[in-house]
């Protein structure tokens, strides 16, 4: 499997999930084992009216959806592996207008876990957050084939 | 309305509409609050625009992650003298079932204040109070 097959098999998964979308979640780089999406910036996710700084919630929902989505740069065969746990440092508040990126590995593949880190950041300036997560691996056949086909691009 | 005043208008009334719709994060997944006596409910409404898992189909876990972690910040205005909004230090979130497309719940306990950090415990739950969907736990700076 090349970057292109993993960009693409990403961006398609992403599209499937409606938070992605209304975050405008996109791909900015995949390769084997290693993931970075753009969150942009956007007043409709600010949690602090005063600063205009987006809320944490949407950092966790942008590392979330990196830690779970390197999962597919990192195997072959497309799984869908639910978040055990999840814990989010906040080092400093993002930056108002200004879009943030998240970059997630997998650090370790075992038959029924694969743990995460993530990092969360503007580009070409300091770290916003760094998350670790824990995600159970449930095998391909938990999903339906129509889904992993339309995931892994054998739906044409 | 400013901040102060609406927080204020909060305490006294317990209608938590205004606070609301002064934060654009809770008015995008849609949060709402209810007071019953001191203790408070968060609620988070079913809607297809939070949903992340398309075959169950279930919440994203993110979306039942930034409830709980606005709830918890939201439960420690309430409780605080403060008139601004906590920053948050880390949070660490535990799944433990599906979040179904329904209405989810939320609930907050201050386990322990100093006079810097508050730790905040926040379990969520759908069916029953008794079969929470995650928990997690958060610090908080309080100081300015």
């Amino acid at each position: 499997m090349n970057d292109e097959i993993r960009m693409n098999r990403v961006t398609r998964f992403i599209e499937t999930l409606n938070q992605a979308k209304e975050l405008g979640l996109s791909v900015a780089e995949a390769t084997k084992g290693s993931l970075t999406l753009c969150l942009p910036y956007s007043s409709r996710i600010i949690g602090n009216p005063d600063t205009g700084v987006i809320h944490g919630g949407a950092i966790t929902t942008l590392m979330d959806t990196t830690s779970g989505s390197v999962i597919l740069c990192a195997l072959d065969e497309f799984e869908l592996c639910p978040t055990l746990d999840l814990r989010v440092d906040y080092m400093r508040p993002a930056e108002p207008h200004k879009p943030v990126y998240a970059r997630a590995e997998t650090y370790k593949i075992t038959r029924n876990i694969i743990f995460t880190r993530c990092e969360a950041f503007h580009k070409g300036g300091e770290t916003i957050a760094n998350c670790v997560g824990t995600f159970m691996r449930i095998g391909p056949d938990a999903l339906p084939r129509a889904y992993r086909d339309l995931i892994s691009g054998d739906a044409e | 309305m400013t901040e102060p005043e609406i927080l204020r208008y909060t305490r006294e009334t317990g209608d938590f509409s205004r606070m609301l719709q002064s934060i654009p994060y809770a008015a995008f997944i849609g949060l709402e609050c209810d007071q019953f006596g001191d203790d408070l409910i968060f609620r988070l409404p079913k809607k297809e625009q939070n949903l992340g898992n398309p075959i169950l189909p279930a919440i994203h876990g993110g979306v039942i992650g930034g409830f709980m972690e606005m709830s918890a910040a939201l439960y420690l205005m309430m409780s605080q003298e403060s008139m601004r909004m906590p920053r948050i230090v880390d949070f660490s979130l535990d799944y433990l079932r599906a979040g179904l497309n329904r209405e989810t719940y939320a609930e907050c306990q201050l386990t322990r204040q100093g006079n810097r950090v508050a730790n905040v415990m926040i379990s969520a739950w759908q069916k029953s109070r008794s079969q929470p969907i995650a928990t997690a736990r958060a610090h908080f700076l309080l100081e300015d």
